[in-house]
């Protein structure tokens, strides 16, 4: 509306904004009230003292003062990016691994295909609860086959060194989703490209890494930004385990805050300090650390995403 | 060998034709062998990937004596079948079955009217700034919702929502960007004839969409009702800040009441964990092909 005088609309165009807009109405509705309004919101709450009732009291930059001399976020910050940097390498090369293993010409690959897509689907809460069964080190069928090869007994969820490396292991569970999308793109490679490598004597770790690298590396890419972004707001499979609201506001996350991430030490000062204001400024850090780290993937994958000159 | 069948595949070699191995043999000599490396590790990986269910489905069925024993047994020794049963007594399974139920119901309607009505206006229609306003709707892809969740509180509680199915349920009628994304994609890929013919014949937009255009997108609207719905029956941070009266609780939030001060019924627990994955499983087998295309239709666009 406002852009008017800069961009000249035909009476066509202005036919086809007043067709569109009852169409895209409830998105723009929907986006001003759930996400655009919301996070200016919190913006304005950020600069105030507020406990979720009554008026909110301006305090200035306080709130960001304090999360500098806080142990507890930078300790909840330090695991989610410690979880972070984890599982998003793994989670790629484990999906990889599993779309070319997907790809082979086996009859019944359908069926594989079924099993390890399924797990991806599953609510995240339910695998959780499974989790904490399957790496429980009395009764757990992890440790039990650790102790048959054996591995090292490992305390999963009650050793701190052990209980962030759980939750990557849990997020692998969901690798079946990124997997498709790789399978995906592996069949879209030209088949005579292997051929004529193949005829040229490369063997097959050259010609994956010359041949298929290069051509899935928009899907690394994609799987690298979206892992990320929801990498920072990983929370349920700290809550779940640690005991939710049961435990009052005392309790750690985890032995020695190890399972504290950053989402769940957002949600605890607002929902069990009653710290809105607080919480507000640690959530528009969050969305800030966001953005550079999807602009920072961007930028760097300049080096390294191949796009076909079409 | 390698050297002959590179030959027989180069243009205009002089080979003569083996004759044809019976096919038994040819199966035993050269398929079997080939495919049994990729078939074994395949097999490996799905036993990794459903090793989670065999411990839940076993854990499930075992007496709380053989649970708590070491080594675990793989295959429990008699099967404790009335764990379902003392399950669903324990905590009131059956209301949170059903507040999981009905927010799934509302949520996946939300998302098949709202998401079909908004890609076809990202789609059909070629209004000035389409395209910049569409990249706005693929950014908010990369807010995470936590971002949202202090001030979203903030807001339900002045509308006096809090304790209500509505800070779920309302926002699944404005639209997902992946959703309208799927939809979209599926929506540019019908020839324009289609529409141009509504339009001779009479019919305004909003009559082309609704006769002509949305039965044709009958698999597009099916993909985003079952991710909506999987969606919605695995919510949890939603349902934890909104909900405070346990009566409203769906099963996500419900099953923290296996745990008492000091001691979780972990047979219980993985007896209800069954019943809520059970639903999850059967619309996969039920609707495989429809999870598949969901899942890729990105790569479509390249």
């Amino acid at each position: 509306m406002n852009a008017a005088p800069r961009f000249h609309l035909t009476k066509a165009d202005r036919r086809n904004l007043r067709t569109a807009a009852p169409f895209i109405l409830p998105w723009v509705i929907g986006f001003f009230a759930f996400t655009l309004y919301p996070i200016v919101y919190s913006l304005y709450l950020s600069f105030n003292r507020y406990s979720g009732i009554g008026d909110a009291q301006p305090v200035g930059l306080s709130n960001y003062r304090h999360l500098t001399s806080d142990p507890l976020f930078w300790k909840s910050l330090w695991n989610t990016l410690y979880y972070t940097g984890l599982a998003v390498p793994i989670g790629l090369v484990v999906a990889i691994v599993l779309a070319l293993a997907m790809n082979q010409r086996v009859r019944e690959v359908a069926i594989y295909r079924a099993a390890i897509y399924l797990p991806s689907i599953l609510p995240l809460f339910a695998l959780t609860f499974i989790f904490i069964v399957l790496l429980n080190p009395r009764f757990g069928f992890v440790n039990y086959l650790l102790t048959l090869a054996h591995g090292p007994e490992i305390n999963w969820l009650g050793d701190q060194r052990w209980t962030k490396m759980s939750v990557v292991l849990l997020a692998q569970l969901g690798a079946g989703g990124p997997a498709l999308i790789f399978l995906a793109s592996l069949r879209a490679v030209p088949s005579d490209l292997y051929e004529s490598a193949a005829l040229d004597g490369a063997g097959a770790l050259r010609r994956f890494r010359h041949i298929t690298l290069p051509l899935i590396t928009p899907v690394i890419l994609y799987d690298l930004i979206y892992g990320t972004i929801l990498g920072v707001q990983i929370f349920t499979p700290a809550y779940i385990p640690v005991g939710g609201t049961s435990g009052g506001a005392a309790y750690t996350a985890g032995p020695d805050n190890s399972l504290l991430f950053y989402v769940f030490y957002l949600y605890k000062n607002a929902f069990q300090y009653s710290d809105m204001g607080y919480a507000s400024a640690m959530a528009w850090v969050l969305f800030v650390i966001s953005v550079v780290l999807a602009l920072a993937i961007m930028r760097w994958s300049k080096y390294w995403v191949y796009y076909e000159a079409a | 060998m390698t050297v002959l069948r590179e030959a027989e595949k180069a243009p205009g070699s002089l080979v003569i034709r083996r004759p044809a191995r019976p096919r038994l043999a040819r199966f035993f000599n050269k398929t079997l062998p080939e495919s049994l490396g990729p078939r074994l590790i395949l097999i490996l990986m799905c036993a990794l990937f459903l090793l989670p269910f065999w411990s839940m489905a076993t854990a499930a069925l075992k007496t709380t004596q053989e649970l708590s024993t070491f080594p675990p047994t793989f295959f429990p020794q008699s099967f404790a079948w009335g764990n379902f049963s003392r399950a669903v007594n324990y905590i009131p399974f059956g209301t949170f079955f059903m507040n999981s139920v009905y927010l799934t119901f509302w949520i996946a309607l939300g998302a098949a009217i709202s998401n079909p009505l908004i890609a076809y206006g990202f789609s059909r229609i070629n209004w000035p700034g389409r395209d910049v306003v569409f990249g706005i709707v693929m950014a908010t892809i990369f807010i995470p919702f936590p971002v949202l969740i202090v001030a979203l509180f903030d807001i339900f509680a002045r509308l006096h929502w809090i304790d209500t199915f509505l800070p779920m349920i309302i926002p699944a009628f404005f639209g997902n960007p992946f959703f309208i994304f799927l939809m979209r994609q599926f929506f540019l890929g019908l020839p324009n004839e289609i529409s141009e013919a509504a339009r001779i014949d009479g019919a305004n937009e909003l009559q082309t969409f609704m006769y002509i255009i949305l039965p044709l997108a009958r698999p597009a609207v099916a993909v985003v009702v079952i991710f909506a719905a999987v969606a919605a029956w695995g919510e949890f941070l939603a349902p934890l800040l909104y909900l405070q009266d346990e009566s409203k609780y769906p099963l996500s939030i419900g099953l923290q009441f296996y745990r008492q001060e000091h001691d979780v019924s972990y047979n219980l627990l993985m007896a209800a964990s069954t019943l809520i994955v059970i639903p999850v499983v059967a619309l996969f087998l039920a609707f495989q092909r429809f999870f598949i295309e969901g899942v890729t239709v990105g790569s479509v666009k390249g």
